[in-house]
C-alpha cells in the first residue's frame, strides 16, 4: 500500500492508467461470467437509454445489451490488439538485429523495405488489404502487423547499432559464437527495455487502427469488436448517441490508460531518455 | 556527402518507393476475387467462357507475371488507371474531381494542427513543471487517445444536434446559388468540424514533440550563453530557441503527411465531405478495386512528393545540415 501510494505521487498518470487497464483486463477475461450467453441476443426493450434498471449502457435498436456487447467486445479488441503487437514486435526485432547487426548493404536493402512502409498511407493500406483479402480475424491482425512493425524496426536498428562495438559483443564474436547466439543471447536483452515500452504505446495505436477498420463497416460479424458496435450505433446516433457514444469511450480510456502506463514504463526502465518513447 | 548527391539519392529513394507501391497495388490487385476481365463480363451480362477469355487476352492477363507488371507500370507511368469496374469512366478523372476537397480539408486542418500545436507546446515547453504545463500536457494526451471518428460523431452531436451551432454533413448547402462570397462562407462554415477534428489529433501530436524539442533546445550551451550575455528574454526565445527547435518538427511533420491523408478517410466518411477519403470509403464499399487501388498509389505518390519537397526546403533551410543517412 506505502509502495502504491509513494509511486502514484510520482506517477499519477501511469498508476492511474495501469488500474483502469487491470480492470478492462478483467472486465474481458470475466466476460462469460458477468455477462452468460449470447451477447448478441434480444434481452430487453429495444431502444432502453444508458442507467435503465438491469442494462447499465441502455440497449440497442434489437434491444440487445450494450454492456454486454462491450464487455464480449473487449475480449475481441484485446485479443486483436495483442496478437498484432506480437507479431510486429517479433518481425520488426527481427529486421532492425539483422540491419543493426550486419550492417552495410544488408543494413541498407532493410531500411529501404521499412521506409517504404513508413511512407505510404498506412491506415489506407490496412483498408486495402482487408478489403481484398475479405476481413476476417487473421486478415485484419495481418494488416494491421504489416504497417506497425517498422518503428519497431527502427528502434532495434538504432540499439543494435549502439551495441554492436561494444566490448562485451566484441568478446563473444572472439569466443567463436555464431551471429545468431550474439544477436539473440547478447544483444537482445539489452535491447528489451526500450522495445518493451515501445510495444505498449503500440498497442495503443493498433487498438485506434482496428476501431476505424471496424468502423468503416470492414470488422467481422463473428468477432464484434468495440469499433463494430460504434459503427453499428452509428446509424442511429443522433437519436440514439449512447450507442456510439459508450464503445468510443471504452476505446479512448483503454488507448489512454495505454498511452500512460506506456510512458510511466519509460520513466522507469529508461530514466536517461525518457523523451524519446517512439511514440511517432 | 555534398548536397546534390543527398538530393539524387533522395529523389532516387522516391521512384523506388513508388516502383514498391505499383508491385503491391499489382500484387493486391492479383490477391483480389475476380479479375478485371470476369468484373467487366459480369458487368456486360455475359458470363460466356469465349469472351471472357477475348476480354482477358485484350487486357493482358493471360501473358506471364513479369510481362503483367511491366503492362501495369508502364500504364501507371502514363497515368492510365484505367476504367472504373462501376462508373465506367476514368478513374483519373473520378479521382481528380475529389482532389480538391481533400487538398481543402487536409491542409486547413494541417495548419491548424502545426500553428496550434507548435503554440501549446512551446507554451507548455517555458513553463515546464507548472500546473499549466500539467493542464497542456493532459490536453494532449486527452486528444491523442480520441479516436479520430468518434471525436467527429460527438462534435456532431453537441454542436450540430443539441446546439445546433453548425452543419455536419457535405460541404455545402445543396442547391445554394448565391454570390462568390456567401459560398465561400458557406463551404468556411461547413469545413470547421471536420477540420477540428482531423486537426485537433494531429495538434496533439505535435505539442507533444515541440514540448520535447524546446526543452531539449533550452538545455543547450549557446541559449545559456545567450542568457549570460544579457539578451532579451524574448529574443533569446525567437532567435535562438524556437529556430532551432522548429527544424525537427517541420521534419517529423512532413514524414506524417501519409497518415493524415489516411485520417481523412474516417474523417470524410463521418462527415460526408466529398473528397477522396469518402471516394475510398464508397469505392470499398461497391468493391470498385481499381478505384480503390488508383486512390492508393496516388496518396502515395503525393506523400512521396511532399517528403521530397520537404528534403529540399531542409537543405535548403540549414547549411549546416547532417547530410547522413
Amino acid at each position: 500500500m506505502a509502495l502504491l501510494r509513494s509511486s502514484f505521487l510520482r506517477h499519477p498518470g501511469a498508476v492511474a492508467g495501469a488500474l483502469i487497464l487491470i480492470a478492462i483486463l478483467l472486465m474481458a477475461i470475466f466476460a462469460g461470467i458477468l455477462f452468460p450467453g449470447d451477447p448478441w441476443r434480444m434481452v430487453a426493450r429495444p431502444n432502453l437509454p444508458p442507467f435503465s434498471p438491469g442494462h447499465l449502457f441502455g440497449t440497442d435498436m434489437l434491444g440487445r445489451d450494450l454492456a454486454a456487447g462491450i464487455a464480449h467486445g473487449a475480449q475481441v479488441t484485446l485479443l486483436i490488439a495483442l496478437a498484432v503487437t506480437m507479431l510486429a514486435v517479433a518481425f520488426g526485432t527481427a529486421i532492425g538485429a539483422v540491419a543493426g547487426y550486419f550492417g552495410g548493404w544488408v543494413d541498407d536493402v532493410a531500411m529501404r523495405f521499412t521506409e517504404f512502409f513508413q511512407t505510404i498511407p498506412s491506415f489506407l493500406l490496412t483498408v486495402v488489404i482487408v478489403a481484398i483479402i475479405a476481413p476476417s480475424l487473421t486478415s485484419i491482425i495481418l494488416a494491421i502487423a504489416i504497417v506497425s512493425w517498422p518503428q519497431i524496426a527502427r528502434l532495434v536498428r538504432a540499439e543494435v547499432l549502439s551495441l554492436v562495438n561494444q566490448d562485451f559483443v566484441r568478446a563473444a564474436r572472439v569466443g567463436g559464437l555464431s551471429s545468431a547466439r550474439i544477436i539473440w543471447g547478447h544483444i537482445l536483452p539489452n535491447v528489451l527495455s526500450p522495445v518493451i515500452v515501445a510495444a505498449s504505446l503500440m498497442t495503443a495505436t493498433v487498438i485506434l487502427i482496428e476501431s476505424g477498420i471496424s468502423f468503416l463497416g470492414l470488422g467481422n460479424r463473428d468477432f464484434v469488436s468495440w469499433g463494430y458496435l460504434l459503427g453499428t450505433g452509428r446509424t442511429a446516433f443522433r437519436v440514439n448517441w449512447w450507442l456510439s457514444t459508450i464503445p468510443g469511450l471504452a476505446i479512448f480510456l483503454t488507448v489512454l490508460s495505454l498511452n500512460l502506463v506506456g510512458d510511466g514504463l519509460n520513466h522507469w526502465l529508461n530514466p536517461r531518455n525518457s523523451n524519446r518513447g517512439g511514440r511517432a | 556527402m555534398d548536397r546534390l548527391g543527398f538530393l539524387t539519392g533522395r529523389a532516387a529513394r522516391a521512384v523506388l518507393i513508388l516502383f514498391g507501391v505499383i508491385v503491391l497495388n499489382f500484387v493486391l490487385l492479383r490477391l483480389a476475387p475476380g479479375d478485371a476481365a470476369s468484373v467487366l463480363a459480369g458487368d456486360q451480362g455475359a458470363a460466356d467462357p469465349a469472351f471472357v477469355a477475348e476480354l482477358r487476352h485484350d487486357l493482358g492477363l493471360d501473358r506471364s507475371v513479369p510481362e503483367q507488371l511491366w503492362i501495369y507500370t508502364k500504364s501507371l507511368a502514363r497515368l492510365d488507371f484505367g476504367q472504373s469496374y462501376r462508373d465506367q469512366r476514368p478513374v483519373l478523372d473520378i479521382i481528380a474531381e475529389r482532389l480538391p476537397a481533400t487538398l481543402l480539408l487536409t491542409l486547413t486542418a494541417f495548419g491548424f494542427a502545426l500553428a496550434a500545436g507548435i503554440a501549446l507546446g512551446s507554451i507548455a515547453a517555458r513553463h515546464a513543471g507548472s500546473l499549466l504545463d500539467t493542464v497542456l500536457t493532459g490536453i494532449s494526451v486527452m486528444f491523442f487517445a480520441m479516436p479520430l471518428f468518434w471525436t467527429g460523431l460527438m462534435a456532431i452531436l453537441l454542436f450540430s444536434v443539441w446546439l445546433n451551432w453548425l452543419p455536419s454533413y457535405g460541404m455545402q448547402r445543396v442547391g445554394e446559388g448565391g454570390s462568390d462570397v456567401s459560398l465561400v462562407a458557406d463551404v468556411a462554415v461547413h469545413l470547421i468540424l471536420p477540420a477540428l477534428t482531423l486537426g485537433l489529433f494531429y495538434m496533439a501530436i505535435y505539442m507533444r514533440v515541440t514540448r520535447a524539442s524546446v526543452l531539449d533546445v533550452l538545455d543547450r550551451d549557446f541559449v545559456r550563453t545567450a542568457r549570460a550575455k544579457g539578451l532579451k528574454p524574448g529574443l533569446i526565445w525567437r532567435q535562438h530557441v524556437l529556430r532551432n527547435a522548429l527544424l525537427p518538427i517541420i521534419t517529423f511533420a512532413s514524414l506524417q503527411a501519409g497518415q493524415l491523408i489516411g485520417g481523412s478517410i474516417l474523417i470524410e466518411t463521418v462527415f460526408a465531405w466529398p473528397g477522396v477519403g469518402r471516394l475510398a470509403f464508397d469505392a470499398l464499399m461497391q468493391r470498385d478495386y481499381n478505384l480503390l487501388l488508383a486512390i492508393f498509389f496516388i496518396t502515395s505518390a503525393i506523400v512521396v512528393v511532399i517528403n521530397l519537397v520537404a528534403d529540399f526546403l531542409y537543405v535548403a533551410a540549414d547549411p549546416r545540415i547532417e547530410l547522413g543517412a
